[in-house]
């Protein structure tokens, strides 16, 4: 019996291959976006953690000097005689050719484990290890120096940070050229009981908690979420098409459903049976997904790295590590798609009265009373959606909010068309007119998924776009307020430094510092910057508030400008004070400051050099000509062999900024491309499902005097009509997308909000973009309706199908 | 002579090979008259009947109705002879599902731009439909429908009415009742008839038999 019964079912997909290949490839597809952008998401994680662990700073406690400096490694005798329990490390830069790397000196033997990311247990390891013969590098970091030019055998370490050479502490010290000095300690968590006080012991070094370097995770953290949040968008979108192809299978096995059922399968074991179906269907679709979200990983990571690097300074591997977890998630994914969208019509499977006449029809027919469900929940969620505008706070309410809105939008979409198409039925005179409105309203519970996804990926196209679009405005705006010096020069040393702005002073019509010094900003990594009081400013700085006589506040050292970052995080308006070690101030001015992840305060060169006296002040910006920068240039280099890079004009920093921001977008726009892709097709494929059961509700009205051309004129008006009406509801949808993108999500997210542009020729782009969609969607079943020959549609009076 | 049908064929391609339904059929209808077609399940008299609706076209041989020859009509023409020329009336597949029943009944008169809302009206009322005017059709029985589709293919007044076992779906009392409807409105209007049916008794009741066999008229 359950033999039979399944060849009865699998029958169906053998004779529906394009049925069985939309489900599929339908899920494929949402599996693929979703966990393409997981794979991107674990590759980040892995790496930060790996830069987190080696740097042992994550859980372990440092020693160091109070001014930062190298210490004498005497220090870490007297604490090991004392019983401490602490590890010897050095750290500088080490330069190898053209490219430098951080060089970290261990010693393998005091370390505690979690300071050490490298497998020593092999004696064979370790000997060479501890003579200094051989250090360990990312192998991704090796490929990119030339390994002739490295001053020892480099064996390659896959838990390392990228960038960062593992030597012993003997080779480090020997290789910077700083014997018997060390940059710090490592404390072990656990000492042992009544040591001496640390002050007794070593009185210069201070005790530091753990560095917020791993911080790097916190801070791009937003920028997962923004990926995450797309790739579910995707996903549901996806699972739209699965919904639909699902839906129409068990529709139209529904005569053998209750044959079988007739015949004496209990519905329990029918439901068994379908559930494994869609089991199999799932875990196949979920292979081939987690294939292309592989692709689509492998595709997307450099884009990925290359924004992190640049927003954010953490540094990703370009290449793709797959880990098994991450496959387990994307079937399991899968699975719950499906199951999600299957339930439905399982639901019906069971409770499907064995003797009911077959109604093969009753899956197109408007039911009035889910387009009010439908109402009502979408009214719900823009209702929910409304409320947490006004009230909540944070990153993942924003989320929930754009979530309930777009979902809400979504839900509406159906009834409103409904609506829509029957008032202008009852408007129009024409027979045919109401004859195609009152078709096309009959068609929306069948097409409204795939409207739904086309909707949907519309409202995300407008609303990434239009944030995408306002941010560039602003941002190339903002980059000439930023950028107004003309020639930005960067000294290796300070007295090399001091020694080109004596060169360039008499030349320019002025040379301002660029100093900073890291500073922690309300609890999270910041930065303090010297600001000089110059025009240049005063004139062009992209001040968002100011108090009265703001510039002279700040050169008078009487005031300090934050950036808006810190200003939202901290809270702080104008007039508070704000405290640094040693000095405080109150806030006179706050400034945009895009594309920059951390808290910044700006005080006048005095005040600079009085709080952070050992700050190199290495930077400078110099107004002068832009003729005369290249002779200026060539004059540097000749005088200081200064390189290249640390000459750089306005016009190149421009350009690299632009550059970075159009890459950390680049992985926006292609997900919104493959989202708007995956719309078309679910549009594709409901057409076509459509098609082959409109065949008797298209034979009367053929019948009864219309041609076949004409016929499918009208059908390809009504899904012009319908795409029509779809970008036109999309677009207010986008718009809110984007608000809350500008208004909201952007502040939770970097600390910034930008004002909103409206770009109504992206609007045409994409409105005549979907209606191309739907007409081509729509064109290769029409043309197949046009050429049903006359035979065809007059089976459809001969039999009872 | 409103129907002329001479030496028509007609070939369908089956699974197993070519199959010749019709092999040269004759046979005329006038204006008024009703004429009962009978025949095998199978026999060829649904195909007859859409050839000479303008459904389809005859491999061989004439279909004239109303003076035209079908098959010089290009798709256009046809389409206007279904429209104009005849009413017809299925089995089942009748009704449009998303237009009730007031709309249905007058959807093929005001396509053939012959819309009399009187006409409609008395055909609503002479079909007892008048009470079920806002209805749609899953929201009537089977008799009812079949009532609906008569009062359609009445309400463009065409000079010729076609109709394949109108009544095949229904049970016999409310087939008679449909067919008695049928009948006197078509004697009533001075339409001609031409009537598919398995039934001798049905068949008896119209002016005229023809017997379909073999692709044959017997
Ligand atoms: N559109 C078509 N395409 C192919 N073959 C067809 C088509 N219509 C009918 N046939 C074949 O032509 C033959 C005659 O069919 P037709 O429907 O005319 O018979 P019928 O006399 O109306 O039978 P019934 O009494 O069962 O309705 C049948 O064998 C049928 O299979
Ligand atoms: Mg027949």
């Amino acid at each position: 019996m359950t033999g039979a019964a399944l060849s009865a079912l699998w029958g169906h997909w053998r004779r529906h291959p394009g049925q069985s290949l939309t489900l599929v490839l339908g899920l494929a597809l949402a599996t693929a976006l979703w966990s393409g952008v997981q794979a991107i998401n674990a590759e980040a994680r892995a790496s930060y953690d790996r830069a987190a662990a080696a740097l042992g700073q994550n859980d372990l406690d440092t020693l160091g000097a109070s001014d930062g400096r190298l210490f004498d490694q005497s220090a870490y005798v007297d604490l090991r005689r004392a019983g401490w329990l602490v590890s010897p490390a050095l750290e500088g830069r080490l330069r190898v050719g053209e490219r430098s790397v951080t060089l970290r000196g261990l010693d393998p033997l005091t370390a505690p484990l979690a300071a050490n990311p490298v497998d020593l247990s092999d004696p064979g390891d370790l000997a060479p290890f501890l003579r200094g013969e051989v250090g360990y590098l990312h192998p991704e970091t090796l490929a990119t120096l030339d390994p002739t030019l490295l001053p020892l055998r480099v064996a390659p370490a896959l838990r390392l940070p990228l960038g960062v050479l593992i030597v012993d502490i003997g080779a480090a010290q020997r290789l910077l050229d700083q014997p018997g000095r060390v940059s710090h300690l490592l404390v072990w968590p656990n000492q042992p009981r009544g040591l001496p006080a640390l002050d007794a012991v070593a009185p210069d070094l201070v005790r530091r908690a753990p560095q917020a370097r791993a911080d790097v995770a916190s801070l791009t953290d937003s920028f997962h979420l923004n990926l995450t949040a797309f790739g579910f968008l995707a996903f549901a979108v996806g699972l739209f098409i699965v919904h639909s192809a699902i839906g129409l299978a068990f529709e139209q096995r529904r005569t053998t459903f209750r044959t079988l059922r007739a015949l004496g399968l209990p519905a329990g074991r029918l439901v068994g049976l379908l559930a494994a179906e869609v089991t199999l269907l799932a875990l196949l679709a979920g292979g081939i997904g987690l294939g292309l979200g592989a692709l689509v990983a492998a595709l997307l990571l450099p884009d990925v790295a290359a924004t992190l690097r640049g927003l954010y300074g953490a540094e990703v591997t370009g290449a793709l590590t797959l880990r098994p977890a991450w496959a387990l998630a994307g079937l399991g994914l899968a699975l719950a798609g499906a199951f999600a969208a299957a339930a439905q019509g399982l639901w019906r499977v069971l409770r499907l009265p064995v003797l009911a006449p077959a109604q093969p029809r009753a899956w197109l027919r408007a039911s009035d009373r889910g387009l009010v469900v439908q109402a009502a929940m979408a009214a719900l969620l823009l209702i929910l959606a409304g409320i947490i505008a006004l009230t909540a706070t944070g990153l993942i309410a924003a989320f929930v909010l754009l979530a309930c809105l777009l979902l809400g939008a979504a839900l509406a979409l159906p009834p409103l068309l409904s609506g829509l198409l029957a008032l202008a039925a009852r408007r129009t005179r024409s027979v045919l007119g109401q004859w195609v409105l009152a078709d096309t309203r009959q068609q929306v519970p069948g097409l409204g998924l795939a409207l739904m996804a086309l909707m949907l990926a519309l409202a995300a196209n407008i609303g990434v776009g239009t944030m995408v679009s306002s941010f560039r405005m602003t941002f190339t705006g903002w980059l000439d307020q930023r950028l107004a010096s003309e020639f930005y020069v960067t000294g290796r040393t300070q007295d090399e430094a001091d020694a080109i702005r004596a060169l360039l002073a008499p030349q320019a019509l002025a040379v301002l510092p660029i100093w900073r010094a890291a500073q922690p900003l309300a609890g999270a990594p910041g930065e303090v910057y010297a600001v000089a009081d110059h025009p240049t400013y005063r004139d062009n700085w992209p001040l968002l508030r100011a108090g009265p006589q703001v510039w002279d506040r700040v050169a008078d050292g009487t005031g300090l400008l934050i950036n808006e970052q810190l200003w939202r995080r901290s809270g702080l308006q104008l007039g508070d004070r704000l405290d640094l070690p040693g000095w405080s101030a109150p806030v006179v001015g706050v400034y945009s400051d895009y594309g920059n992840p951390k808290g910044q305060v700006m005080l006048s060169p005095d005040r600079f050099t009085a709080l952070y006296p050992d700050a190199p002040r290495l930077g400078m910006a110099v107004r002068i000509a832009p003729e005369a920068i290249p002779a200026l240039r060539a004059a540097i280099s000749d005088r200081f062999g200064l390189p290249d890079a640390l000459m750089i004009d306005q016009a190149a920093v421009k350009r690299f900024s632009l550059g970075v921001f159009e890459r950390t977008f680049a992985v926006s726009g292609a997900l919104n491309v493959l989202t708007l892709g995956v719309a078309g097709f679910a549009l594709l494929t409901s057409f076509l499902t459509l098609a082959a059961m409109r065949l008797p509700q298209l034979a009367p009205i053929w019948a009864l005097g219309l041609t076949r051309a004409r016929l499918a004129r009208i059908e390809l008006a009504r899904a012009a009509i319908l795409a029509a009406l779809t970008a036109l509801y999309a677009l207010p949808v986008g718009l809110a997308m984007a608000w809350t993108l500008l208004a909201v999500v952007n502040v939770e997210a970097f600390g910034w909000r930008l004002p909103m542009f409206l770009f109504p020729g992206q609007w045409a782009v994409l409105g005549a973009l979907a209606l191309g969609a739907a007409l081509l969607a729509a064109v290769w079943p029409v043309r197949r309706l046009a050429r049903t020959p006359p035979a065809d549609l007059l089976k459809v009076f001969a039999h009872d199908r | 002579m409103l129907v002329a049908l001479t030496g028509v064929e007609k070939t369908y391609a089956s699974a197993d090979g070519p199959q010749r339904v019709l092999q040269g059929v004759d046979l005329t209808l006038d204006a008024g008259r009703s004429l009962a077609l009978t025949g095998e399940s199978g026999s060829g008299k649904s195909t007859l009947l859409h050839l000479v609706g303008g459904l389809d076209v005859p491999d061989a041989g004439r279909v004239m109705v109303g003076g035209q020859d079908l098959s010089r009509l290009d798709d256009a023409g046809r389409a206007r002879h279904r429209r104009e020329g005849v009413g017809i009336v299925f089995q089942q597949f009748n009704l449009i599902p998303s237009l009730d029943v007031a709309a249905n009944l007058s959807f093929q008169a005001r396509l053939a731009g012959r819309h009399d809302p009187a006409w409609s009206a008395r055909l609503l009322d002479r079909l007892g439909l008048t009470g079920l005017a806002g209805r749609y059709p899953e929201q009537l029985s089977g008799g009812q429908q079949q009532r609906v589709a008569i009062g359609r293919a009445l309400a463009a007044r065409p000079p010729l009415i076609l109709a394949d076992e109108p009544t095949g779906n229904l049970d016999e009392a409310t087939g008679d009742a449909v067919l008695d409807l049928l009948l006197d409105l078509v004697r009533d209007t001075g339409t001609a008839l031409l009537m598919v049916t398995h039934s001798t008794r049905l068949a008896a009741r119209l002016d005229a038999r023809a017997h379909l066999s073999r692709g044959r008229l017997a």
